[in-house]
């Protein structure tokens, strides 16, 4: 079972705090990997929102491939970030870490935003097929005002490698995933957090639906949705696929991955559209036992369980600063100055919803609608 | 020395041939005669017998031959009346003195064709191999990574969907208030679609079955329905419904079958405007797994009063309907318009689907059907499926399995997109071996939505002799010793439809533990694992490939 570690906050903070808050729930842990997305970002970023970011990891093969390749497709470099790299025992470094800035193409210039995102995604689909047999390139976000950063070893380690601990990027929403690996082989496309156009997510648990949900998404013709090294990318998709794709609010994603049972269902107000959305997205009941924290391109950030609740997750804190973790530890950690009281252990029904800038949080009952 | 002429038997058979040989036993018989009597083939008959025996009865030994005549209960060796192995003889022996032996080295199939006739006969396929559904398995077993359900206490929600299911991006909706309505001013059709057991009782008709036989499995499926809250449905099979059936409020419960000789129809159309419910589908037949491209027979020795008031047709007429739907043409006479006329008949508030017999062409009438928005599923029926009547060379000869055929249909839909939007029944040969949930699931994790069973029911819920060492297979003739597949009011009456219903009701509910039993180490419980391929494997590696599931040793 993965550490998940989540901060919104209206502030910016430095993802030190979610690995920090990762260590406190280390107790029984492998300590595998590190999955960082930040969202929102401060620093050096702040000034550069409107550019997508690269993120990424590259041989000097593949930083060159790279390179070509955004050239000649037209992207123009704005700015680079690596980390400074610190030499850690354990820790075996890679040539390249990078969140690489750009502007796009001319071409795309006053194309809509949609046409925008997809320029995007197709762009890091592509040069992630060019690195992928190789491992030269890993590719794992391409997207305005989002870096992330992953790698394989014990995320307090890995914050000290990246020099996190010191002036690395700031951001207000920032997702920590620390791996507990049910691989033998540790592949980082099968890390947490997964993105896609602006959507995101992780997942403690384990998606017995995977094949056929797999095969749904796959068979939609976007090609997007692709990569499932991690059965948990699903979730991500699923998320896109119901917000952006189908255009639903999104309470309705739970309404897709944990439906509720018909009897249930006649208890809703909008109980006719359930109906239909229950049975045209049968395939994508997750089925778990998942806990799932995710964030939406506006900031929103969310908590839902599976009917099953075999899974530990708890949000809290004060207004401005929220955090959604997988075990109460890390909440005390990073948010201690609480009312405990009111910490939020979602039940099956319930999606705790947190508004952008954590300004409010809101717990959406399933059966009330 | 008697006469060459009297040692030639070369035109009489021996018993060796016969595929079951009885084993009378003389000295337990009381001779009762309760055998020769119930035998529904006059395969035994009493008879006298001279005996010889040397008896010495004095003081020294004085050796006298004595002849005597004893009865004695014979088999008969006449290729018409062969045991069939039913046993309905050792069933009524008080003194276990008889009994019927299957004989691997029989000869039957050589010799039964008197007069140019083929072997006719009921049941299902004569090959008591494993079959493929026996070999599956499930393999992907939920341990610490992701913790196994408690098939006892864990709610499970063993449901599937039979009709055509929009996809997500056609669903005529719209957002007020920031809640999804239904747009009725869209005008967009939603097709009907109902949630029922994923285990259905398939088509046998009210004519091939007795009348308590029918009426027991329609009182266990409304019992499953109203008192279990199984939403169980069954299929009338062509020839009609009982007129106050298909005006009771029970008529939700049963899919209605409309077959190419469409016997009943003319009833069913009538009560139309008296229906209280709509019936749960319409299923078109186009094809049986156990004769494909065989029509439906029903003997006219089958054909009593009732189920000719039923069928609306005289008494004693056989009753033949042909191999495919006379009036229409071509596939999209056949499929498509028939569809649109039966979902008319209901107003477009019934699914309506065809049923076809497992062929390697399933996946071109698939594809049709795909593009046929008013489709609302396919069943197909393979090559293990049962049959009242049929020929022998049909059905064990003609067909496709059923795994195969389901697997390859599935991942067609799958390269569309489609695999949600038009539901997959798979029948024929679901449990076979009796492992009714096990089959069910595997074929359920190969891609289908619902899988039908019939030959197993009539096993379970009402003793069916018939195997597949083509025991009994009496259901052609109607002298069905258990009185399942009889009009004989003599035969019937030996079966009660409570005893029936009871049976149906204990069968599902096993099924039901069952399945809870496989779907719960394997951690699902919320939706059904339509296509959950990754669960199963099998210890074949030219099956796993073939099906794109794991290969286990």
């Amino acid at each position: 079972m993965c550490r998940l570690s989540a901060i919104t906050s209206a502030n910016y903070f430095s993802p030190i705090e979610n690995i920090i808050a990762l260590e406190t729930m280390k107790e029984g842990h492998d300590g595998s990997g590190l999955g960082l997305t930040l969202k929102d970002l401060g620093g050096e970023f702040e000034e550069l929102k409107a550019y997508p970011i690269l993120s990424g990891i590259c041989s000097k093969k593949g930083i060159e491939v790279v390179n070509n390749y955004m050239k000649k497709k037209g992207f123009r470099l704005e700015h680079i970030w690596n980390p400074k790299i610190k030499a850690v025992k354990g820790i075996l470094p890679r040539d390249h870490y990078f969140a690489r800035v750009y502007d796009y193409p001319a071409a795309y210039k006053d194309k809509s935003a949609q046409e925008k995102e997809d320029l995007l995604m197709n762009t890091r689909l592509t040069l992630r097929k060019l690195g992928e047999s190789d491992e030269s390139i890993f590719v794992f976000s391409f997207y305005p005002d989002v870096i992330t950063l992953k790698e394989v070893g014990d995320p307090l380690q890995l914050g000290e490698f990246f020099g996190l601990d010191k002036n690395g990027p700031k951001a207000k929403i920032i997702f920590a995933q620390g791996r507990q690996n049910t691989n033998y082989q540790i592949y980082l496309y099968a890390c947490h957090p997964f993105f896609i156009q602006g959507y995101c997510s992780m997942t403690n648990g384990e998606n017995t639906a995977f094949v056929p949900i797999r095969e749904f998404l796959m068979s939609r013709g976007f090609p997007g949705y692709i990569g499932y090294n991690s059965d948990s990318e699903t979730f991500t998709h699923i998320l896109h696929y119901t917000v952006r794709h189908l255009g639903f609010p999104l309470t309705y994603y739970k309404d897709v991955i944990t439906p509720l049972k018909t009897s249930e269902v006649e208890l809703r107000k909008d109980r006719e559209a359930l109906k239909l959305i229950k049975q045209s997205l049968r395939p994508l009941c997750i089925d778990g036992p998942n806990m799932v924290i995710g964030f939406t391109p506006d900031g929103t950030c969310f908590m839902l369980q599976d009917s099953k609740k075999l899974r530990p997750g708890v949000v809290g804190g004060v207004k401005g600063k929220y955090a959604l973790m997988s075990e109460e530890c890390g909440l005390d950690s990073d948010i201690p100055k609480r009312d405990k009281t009111k910490d939020i252990f979602p039940m099956k029904y319930d999606m705790v919803i947190i508004s952008p800038q954590a300004e409010e949080v809101k717990v959406w009952n399933q059966l009330h609608g | 020395m008697e006469p060459a002429a009297r040692l030639d038997h070369n035109h009489h058979i021996s018993l060796r041939e016969f595929p079951y040989i009885v084993r009378w036993r003389d000295d337990r018989c009381k001779r009762c005669g309760k055998c020769t009597a119930v035998c529904p083939v006059k395969a035994i008959e009493p008879s006298v017998k001279v005996q010889r025996s040397i008896q010495s009865e004095g003081p020294t030994p004085t050796p006298i031959a004595v002849r005597k005549a004893i009865h004695v209960v014979e088999q008969v060796l006449d290729m018409e009346r062969y045991c069939t192995g039913c046993g309905t003889c050792t069933l009524v022996c008080p003194n276990e003195a008889i009994e019927p032996e299957f004989n691997p080295q029989h000869k039957f199939y050589h010799y039964k064709n008197k007069g140019g006739e083929p072997l006719k006969r009921g049941g299902r396929r004569n090959d008591p191999s494993v079959s493929t559904l026996d070999k599956l398995k499930f393999t992907r077993i939920s341990m610490l990574t992701d913790p196994a359900l408690d098939a006892g206490r864990h709610e499970f929600r063993v449901r599937t969907l039979l009709g055509r299911i929009l996809p997500p991006e056609e669903l005529p909706l719209k957002m007020v208030n920031g809640k999804l309505v239904v747009d009725k001013e869209s005008g967009k059709f939603i097709p009907p679609v109902r949630e029922i057991y994923p285990i259905m009782i398939g088509s046998m008709s009210i004519g091939a079955l007795s009348p308590p036989m029918w009426e027991g499995l329609a009182m266990g499926v409304a019992y499953l329905n109203e008192v279990e809250g199984m939403p169980v449905v069954m299929c009338s099979g062509e020839g009609g419904m009982p007129p106050r059936l298909l005006k009771s409020k029970y008529l939700k419960y049963f899919i209605i079958q409309i077959a190419s000789g469409y016997f009943g129809w003319d009833e069913i159309i009538h009560a139309l405007p008296h229906m209280k419910e709509d019936p749960a589908a319409i299923e078109i037949k186009y094809g049986q797994g156990a004769k494909p491209g065989d029509g439906g027979l029903l003997m006219a020795q089958k054909v009593l009063k009732l189920i000719a008031s039923i069928r609306g047709v005289p008494q004693f007429v056989d009753l033949a309907s042909p191999p495919t739907h006379q009036t229409k043409y071509s596939i999209e006479e056949a499929v498509a318009k028939m569809i649109q006329s039966m979902s008319m008949a209901w107003g477009f508030r019934v699914p309506v689907y065809p049923k076809i017999s497992g062929t390697k062409t399933a996946r071109a009438v698939l594809n049709n059907l795909a593009r046929n928005p008013y489709a609302a599923a396919l069943s197909i029926d393979g090559e293990d499926g049962g049959t009242g009547a049929a020929y022998n060379v049909s059905m064990d000869k003609m067909g496709h399995p059923i795994a195969s055929n389901i697997r390859d249909c599935y991942l067609d839909l799958v390269k569309q997109g489609k695999q949600n939007e038009l539901p997959l029944i798979a029948a024929g040969g679901v449990a076979k071996k009796g492992n009714l949930a096990a089959n069910a699931a595997a074929l359920i994790m190969l891609g289908a939505s619902a899988v039908s069973i019939g030959k197993y029911i009539m096993q379970a819920a009402a003793d069916c002799f018939g195997d597949e060492y083509n025991r009994c297979n009496l259901c052609n003739t109607g002298k069905c010793p258990r009185g399942i597949t009889t009009q004989d009011p003599k035969l019937y009456r030996r079966l009660d439809s409570d005893k029936v219903a009871e049976r149906v009701v204990e069968t599902f509910k096993a099924a039901d533990v069952e399945l809870k039993k496989i779907f719960a180490p394997m951690g699902r419980s919320t939706e059904l694992p339509i296509g959950m391929s990754d669960g199963l494997s099998i210890e074949d590696k030219a099956m796993a490939e073939r099906l794109e599931i794991n290969y286990a040793c």
